[in-house]
Formats: structure tokens, sequence, C-alpha cells
């Protein structure tokens, strides 16, 4: 057939089975109490199988929540999130590495608790820490380590769960520019690599477009996605590059808007 | 070819970007000889000593009490040197120290399973939790006369106290360890896949292990504190044992043999503490990276 089009390897990964599905996901803390927050308003998202997609939203969207509900941290409230039994790895804001521990006992631990026996779970943490650019650090502890480092030491612990779906917390937001931008390209590598289901939550728009096949935008309080963007342009990509720029623009008027509706 | 860099990143340059940052960001970690530090750790504590035995001798000298009450230190040296030599003061010292760590080990376990079953219970806590700060405050000597109608002059009756002087400080300090983990850490080994037995073993015990060794510190203190008020009290005839030793000292009026046996106790009190718990501590410290300075 002539009608045969070349579909964008984005768009290709979009088509794919869902690996998360969110649907119609409403949560609410203190429901009884005087004060209940609604802090997610029927939010739904189908992310593909090795689909890369970035979360945004100003404060209050409740993006924290969302992941704690999909890694099951909570109960839910309405609505359901299915991951097909795939493994989920969570990555905070902060490391949280364990600081009684090396870096490769850190990325150790997860598969300890699933009983793998210590001389594969040993040669796992090392091929982890070397996808991580951290095979030399296997043995210190992390207050040896820059932030950085501990982000990476943090990225191979929850690959090492076998994680077929990596959620990420605002992962970089408290790392210096030189090396938040150093990680994406880093993180975008492993994501190529190992064909993960990435769902990175952010605030930065930039970071967004840099990042994401797709980004939704989160309103505030209560969260609710009001609005995805897909994006076509070819990796790895540069943050500073005039596409990427202008997708940020045209998400940046979106989630003005957005705030300015709190502003009334 | 240079205005490439806005293409791929290679592989290599990727990983040379890293390593860069790497070597510029790591924090810089000061390490100390060893035997330095060991000199340095070494002779305030000597100083201490030699400022202290002048002291006592000064007082000595002003003559306030009669030397054959309060003897120089000379005198008191001198004294502990020969009981050096007889059987009967290794044989009291092996049987305070048996009797110590006995005691001071089964304090541990219970101090440390009250501790853990506390903090993870909420109604344990309300019910307990004052109650054990209650016991740690109450005098060890004050439950001798009860220990000694329950169990007769024993062994068993010394040990009850020590175990009931040292565990609740035990289980405060892994009580108070416990609240003060970062709750990040406990949700990381939430999501790592930790649960119940696990997650006490591998996340809750580490992270509160700098409190909880302190609580051992103090417990230790408890426990020899107790031991020595019941080897006072509970003589058993046939066992010498450091506590009773003092007390024949005083029947006798054998001051010189009095104070070398309070420098025993002192003594033994100090080299715990430096050689078990300062270097424990230390090493945790050092691990974790609260080391100032």
């Amino acid at each position: 057939m002539s009608g045969m089009v070349e579909q964008s390897p984005a768009a290709a990964r979009a088509a794919r089975p869902v690996a998360i599905r969110i649907d119609n996901v409403s949560q609410t803390y203190n429901r009884r109490g005087r004060n209940a927050l609604q802090a997610l308003d029927r939010v739904s998202l189908d992310v593909a199988q090795g689909e890369f997609v970035c979360l945004l939203g100003a404060s209050g969207c409740g993006k924290t929540t969302l992941l704690s509900l999909i890694v099951g941290l909570y109960g839910l409230t309405a609505g359901s999130i299915d991951v097909g039994g795939r493994r989920v790895g969570l990555l905070f804001q902060e490391a949280a590495l364990f600081p009684w521990l090396t870096a490769q006992e850190n990325v150790e631990m997860g598969m300890r608790f699933r009983g793998v026996p210590p001389a594969e779970r040993r040669s796992k943490a090392r091929d982890l820490l070397r996808l991580v650019h951290l095979e030399a650090f296997a043995g210190r502890r992390p207050h040896e380590l820059s932030g950085g480092m501990r982000q990476r030491v943090a990225i191979a612990r929850a690959l090492a769960q076998e994680a077929d779906v990596l959620l990420m917390d605002e992962p970089f937001a408290s790392l210096d520019a030189i090396t938040r931008d150093v990680l994406h390209d880093e993180v975008e590598a492993i994501w190529a690599r190992t064909g993960l289901t990435i769902l990175f939550v952010t605030h930065d728009v930039r970071e967004a477009a840099r990042l994401g096949d797709r980004v939704a935008l989160l309103s505030s309080r209560p969260g609710r996605v009001i609005a995805q963007f897909p994006i076509d342009l070819p990796r790895p990509r540069r943050v500073e590059s005039a596409p990427v720029a202008a997708v940020a623009a045209a998400i940046t008027d979106r989630l003005r808007e957005e705030v300015r509706r709190h502003g009334r | 070819m240079a205005a490439d860099r806005s293409l791929v990143p290679a592989p290599e340059r990727l990983a040379q970007e890293i390593g860069g940052l790497d070597a510029l960001d790591r924090p810089f970690v000061l390490a100390e000889r060893r035997l330095r530090r060991l000199g340095r750790a070494l002779w305030p504590k000597l100083v201490a000593v030699v400022v202290v035995l002048a002291l006592w001798q000064a007082v000595v000298w002003t003559g306030w009490r009669p030397s054959y009450v309060l003897p120089g230190p000379g005198r008191v040296l001198a004294e502990l040197g020969d009981l050096a030599g007889t059987a009967k003061f290794w044989s009291a010292l092996g049987t305070t120290l048996r009797r110590a760590a006995t005691g001071f080990a089964l304090a541990i376990a219970v101090g440390t399973a009250l501790g853990v079953a506390v903090s993870r219970s909420r109604t344990l806590r309300r019910g307990v939790g004052a109650m054990i700060t209650g016991l740690q405050s109450m005098p060890s000597i004050a439950w001798f006369p009860l220990a000694i109608l329950l169990l007769k002059l024993s062994e068993s009756a010394i040990l009850f106290v020590v175990v009931l002087g040292a565990a609740p400080a035990i289980a405060n300090g892994l009580i108070s360890g416990i609240d003060h983990i970062p709750p990040l850490l406990v949700r990381a080994g939430r999501v790592l896949g930790a649960r119940g037995l696990d997650s006490v073993r591998h996340v809750i015990l580490p992270a509160a292990l700098p409190a909880y060794v302190a609580g051992l510190k103090q417990g230790w203190a408890f426990a020899w504190r107790s031991l020595m008020a019941g080897e006072l009290l509970v003589i058993i005839e046939s066992r010498p044992a450091v506590g009773s030793q003092l007390q024949f000292a005083r029947e006798l009026s054998d001051a010189p043999a009095l104070l070398a046996w309070m420098l025993v106790v002192l003594a033994i009190g100090i080299l715990v503490d430096t050689l078990v718990f300062a270097g424990m501590e230390r090493r945790i410290r050092r691990r974790r990276g609260l080391m100032g300075g």
C-alpha cells in the first residue's frame, strides 16, 4: 500500500503495549478530617512499554503522590493502576542510599531481599555500577561521593531490582546544572540501552522537553492531566537546541495558563 | 569538526565527562594515620591521670586525714602491685568480669528485644514506654532487697539486678535511634522489597546503630554500677569478687587495699569504655561520614 507512513521512533514506541495504565485515579488525604486535601483528581495516563514519559506540573500537582501509588506505597482512594505485573523501581529526589553500606552493597540490597545468591549479586552489581560509570567507586561509602554520583548509585540500585519500569521523582532537582546536563545524557543512554519504561517527574519544563517522548502536564490542586505533548525530536537531544527550546516554550505557555488560574 | 559537539555525545565522551565531574565534585575526605591518632588520643589521658594523682597527693600532704585512713597514691599503687601478685586477686577479677559479661550480654538481649518491640508497636509504646524510662531512673541498689528475697544470696540475684539496671538504657537507646531514622531510608527499603524481619535486620537496625551503641555504652555503665552494688551486698563466701573485696577491706579498715580495689573498679570501667565503645563509635561515625573537622 502506498499509504504506509514511516513512523518516528517516538511514535513507534507509543504504539507498543501499555506498561503502566493509570485509570481515573483520585486520591484524597485525610478524607474524614476537617482539612481534607484532594491530591489527584481522575488522573488517566497510559505509558507504553519502552516509552520515556515526563510528568510535568507546578507545586501541588500530586506528582509524588502518583508515583507512590504506582509503586504501591499507599492504597488507592479511587480508580485503578495496572503495571501488568512488571517490576517497578522508584528513584527519589535524594539518593536515599544506606549510609553504612558501600556503593556496591547499596546496589546489592534489593537483590538480597529477593534472595539472589551472593556471587550473582556481586557480579550483577558490578555490571550496573559500570553502566553508571562508577565501577571505580564500588567500595566507597555515600559520604565519599558527590550528589550526582550518589544519584547514579541510586539508579543502579533501582535497576538491580530487574525493574522494567523506572519511576523517577525529580531525581536531578538538587544537582548543579552542569551535572544535571551530563546526567540527562547518561539517563538517555541507559534508557536506550536497556529498553526501560521511564516515567520521569519534574517541574523543569526544559528537562521534560529534553528527555521525554511525551510530556504530560498536570494541573495543580487537585492534579489532573490537562495536556499532553508528544515530542518527536531525534535523540540524543541537547537542552540548548532550538527545537527543544521551541517545545519547552509551547509547554511553558500552557503551564503558565494553568498557574494563572490559581491567581484569580 | 569542532561544531560536532552538538551531535551525539559518543559513549566515550560521556564517560569522560562523567569521570571529569566525579573527579571535580567528590568530597575531600581527610584521613589520619592510625598511629598518630592513637598518640593524639593518648597524651591528654595521661596528663589527666597525672593531674588527678597530684591532686590526691596534695590532699594527703595537707594532713586533712591521717595516712592510715587516706594513704597517698604511692602507697596505694604499691598495695595494688602486691595484690596483683596473689591468686585471689585474679580469681576475684575473673569472677567479677565473668558476671559483668554474662549480665551485660543478657541485658543486651532483653534490651534489644524490648526496644524493637516497643518501637514497632504504638500500643506497646503507650503502655510501657514511660515505664522503661522509669526503670532506668530507679537506682539499681533499690532492687537488691527484693532480689535477695526472691533469689537468695546467689549469682542469679546479682544477674537479675544487673539486667534490670542495664536493659532499660539499651532499650531506650535503640528506641530513640529508631525514632530518628530518616523516613526516606525506610521508604527506600520498602521500595527495594524489605519487609518485616528483612527490614528490621537490614534497614532499621543498621540505621539506628549510632544511637544503639550510645545506649549500649550507657547500659554498660549501669551494668557495671549495678554489679558493684550487688557484689557489696550479695557476698558468696566461697567466691571472692571485686565488690566483696572492697567490702572486706572496709570491714578490716584496710584503707590502702580499699583504694587499690577502687582503682581496679575505675580502671575496668575506663578500659571497657575506651577499648570497646569508643572504638566502636568512632568506626561507625567514620563509616557514615559523621566525623567533624
